[in-house]
């Protein structure tokens, strides 16, 4: 089973496909209002209120964002903490997943912050306030995204130290980025390990802090939502979600570029989850239980079936799926089980900032405006393309190569039995 | 699996932060402030007769509005329920006792709380609990996230949503800005012509909302509203029926920045717990490094 030429190259594909033209289409239709909001404020864009501060900005572009990019850590610690060495195939895809979510996740909050233009003052001390969750969360996440930069570069060296050749005027800068390069690549190697219990340890912490938010209003959350165990439960269920983004992503990675899914590592990975969303399955039960919300479960209000939803689809049917040795080693058993979770986890964020809060004399729930969705579709539309584009500059993708180092594609692969591999 | 939800949420607490302390709510300065003797005022919605002085007042003070003293003796605004917003700092409102169909009038504005939950929710420090009372908001420094409003237990910070380059996070400010003491009171209070609002401080507040409901027991439903909610207002009501048909909400007397600073104070103790994580998660990677298993282990 060894695979000498198995290593991560940028993938050779055209980027223009019919279906990167239509993500093409709705991102620029997102960056146009997202250009609106900043001249026309956020009235003119949202249907927020004073009754509804937060919107699918906060509840989808934040919260779940990083929820979702929690594959990075969690991939991160199994590869690299736990040094599990297969799943190194997995590490490069997720780390750049994680770079991309939360680079999305701090314009998302741009787009929605009023001072925007302040936005800085979160850094400097003279304004830090400690007592604030949304100051820990802030300060987590601004250096989380500073470690994965850092955690990036080592395969930005990779690819172009001694090969940097800009074009025309850029030229000038060829010696000076050489130079960087050649410092990262010189220093990195004894410092990455800092950095990747560092990224560890802070999803930790903001991952948790999220769920810490929405505990500072007992009286306007819907019961189903509102526990103390809150930080808890976003802790497990960003861990829980982790590997199921990843498989999530590779299936679909490699369906778009051609590529044979890596099913025995990803059918591996998967092996967790069950365990990890049974824990948060059994702690959520448990807490309904104690908190006597059980009433709530059947009161048949939107509240209600969302949570059903959230529970059922988003935790015990995959579950169920994953816990079968044969659905757990199929594409589709995984590719299904995989989304249900991703939807899931999505869904509980939105859950907890959107559908379980009601404002005190609410005379209207709130349901974001057309420029809101196209904003955030536009910003998913932009993460796909950039990745993209990322794993077509950079070595990110595991692939098999062959002694010319081109990367041997699906299609081609069933004349080379060198590289089959049971499936 | 008889706990009540008050003793799980103790319990839940101290589970997940161990190390955290009860502490008494701190300003700016660091002064633990004794609520006592900081300012508030009285609402006496029994003496209240509804003439909405008190909203031309503020608009005065704070330039909120050109319109006329006269028109705001239009009553027909009580037929809704208006809200404070980022335009009206204060609005009155009219309800019924249901027990005996009487009207009565209510002025609604930031109650100025104790422990403020959005002072504890704002990320920059904008707002503040003055050391004499007033919850205060300084533009300056705010970005604009409006974790205040989501916190606000009174659903009291309006927002300029139409102002694109320069919104503000708009309440009721105490009137700060007329240095309060004895005989410098919120403009509002000044106008009243009933003597229904009283400005003071909390102390004699409370003391002189309990002679009246003792003086005039049947007048007064025995409550001061706000002595106890949410740790305290400095904004307090009497009134002639339950304050459950009115605008103000039922609230607990724990304090909401308790709930999530008690967690948050606990993961952070002393940066213990996230460099104990760190060191454990540095000695398994560094004890794991050599047993590298690249076997499948199912």
């Amino acid at each position: 089973m060894a695979h000498h030429h198995e290593v991560p190259v940028p993938i050779k594909a055209p980027y223009f496909t019919s279906g990167t033209k239509v993500l093409f289409a709705i991102m620029l239709a997102g960056l146009a209002v997202f250009v609106y909001r900043f001249i026309a404020g956020l009235g003119a864009v949202t249907n927020l209120d004073d009754q509804y501060p937060w919107g699918i900005w906060i509840a989808i572009d934040v919260a779940s964002g990083v929820a979702l990019a929690a594959g990075g850590f969690t991939t991160a610690a199994l590869a690299d903490i736990f040094h599990k060495e297969k799943y190194h195939v997995i590490v490069r895809p997720a780390l750049l997943t994680a770079l991309l979510g939360y680079t999305f996740v701090a314009i998302g909050v741009l787009t929605d912050l009023g001072r925007y233009y302040n936005m800085w003052h979160v850094a400097l001390p003279g304004f830090w306030q400690g007592n604030s969750v949304l100051f820990e969360v802030g300060m987590c996440v601004m250096i989380y995204l500073t470690v994965l930069y850092i955690e990036f570069l080592p395969i930005v060296v990779e690819r172009f130290k001694g090969k940097v050749n800009l074009p025309g005027i850029l030229g000038g800068f060829n010696k000076l980025i050489e130079s960087f390069l050649s410092i990262a690549d010189k220093t990195l190697g004894r410092f990455v390990s800092l950095f990747i219990i560092a990224g560890v340890v802070l999803s930790c912490l903001h991952q948790s802090s999220l769920g810490t938010l929405m505990v500072i209003v007992p009286s306007k959350l819907h019961p189903l939502w509102y526990t103390p165990i809150s930080p808890l439960l976003f802790l497990l269920s960003a861990i829980s979600v982790g590997f199921p983004m990843v498989i999530f992503e590779s299936i679909l990675a490699s369906r778009s570029f051609k590529l044979k899914p890596e099913l025995s590592v990803l059918s591996s990975i998967a092996r967790y989850t069950p365990v990890l969303l049974g824990i948060y399955f059994a702690l959520k039960i448990g807490d309904i239980t104690l908190r006597n919300a059980w009433p709530y479960v059947s009161e048949m209000s939107t509240q209600s079936i969302m949570w059903l939803v959230e529970i059922v689809g988003g935790v015990l049917l995959p579950i169920l799926i994953l816990a079968s040795h044969r659905l757990r080693n199929t594409v589709g058993g995984l590719f299904t089980a995989a989304s249900l979770v991703v939807f899931g986890v999505a869904l509980n964020r939105i859950n907890v900032f959107l559908i379980a809060y009601k404002p005190l004399y609410a005379t209207k729930t709130y349901f974001p405006s057309f420029m809101e969705i196209l904003v955030t579709a536009g910003f998913i539309c932009a993460l796909v393309l950039l990745y993209r584009a990322f794993v077509m500059v950079f070595p990110v993708i595991t692939v098999p190569v062959d002694e010319n180092g081109n990367h041997i594609k699906h299609d081609d692969r069933i004349n080379v039995s060198n590289f089959s591999r049971a499936e | 699996m008889s706990l009540k939800r008050r003793e799980f949420f103790k319990l839940a607490a101290l589970s997940s932060a161990a190390l955290a302390t009860n502490s008494a709510f701190a300003t700016d300065d660091g002064e633990v402030l004794d609520c006592r003797a900081t300012y508030g005022v009285l609402v006496d919605t029994v003496v209240c007769i509804g003439c909405r002085k008190c909203e031309w007042a503020c608009n005065n003070q704070h330039s909120l509005s050109t319109e006329p003293i006269t028109a705001f003796e239009d009553k027909s605004v009580f037929e809704t329920h208006r809200r404070p917003h980022s335009k009206a700092y204060t609005v009155v409102n009219q309800y019924s006792d249901p027990a005996t169909s009487k009207a009565y009038t209510m002025k609604v504005q930031c109650m100025h709380c104790n422990e403020p939950a959005c002072v504890s929710a704002c990320i920059v420090g904008a707002l503040n609990k003055a050391n004499n009372g007033p919850v205060v908001y300084e533009a300056w420094k705010c970005i604009g996230c409006r974790y205040c409003m989501v916190a606000c237990p009174f659903q009291i910070p309006a927002y300029e949503y139409d102002n694109a380059l320069n919104p503000q996070v708009r309440k009721c400010t105490f009137c700060i800005e007329r240095h309060l003491d004895e005989g410098n009171r919120p403009a509002c209070v000044s106008i009243c012509p009933n003597e229904a609002l009283t400005f003071g401080t909390r102390q004699e507040l409370i003391d002189l909302g309990h002679t009246r409901i003792r003086m005039q027991p049947d007048r007064y439903e025995d409550h001061v509203y706000g002595e106890t909610e949410i740790g305290g207002t400095s904004w307090m009501y009497l009134a002639a029926a339950d304050f459950k048909n009115t605008e103000l909400p039922t609230l607990p007397d724990d304090a909401i920045p308790q709930h999530t600073e008690t967690i948050q104070h606990g993961i952070f103790k002393s940066f213990v717990p996230p460099l104990a994580l760190y060191g454990f998660l540095g000695l398994v990677m560094h004890s794991l490094r050599k047993t590298d298993n690249g076997q499948e282990d199912q």
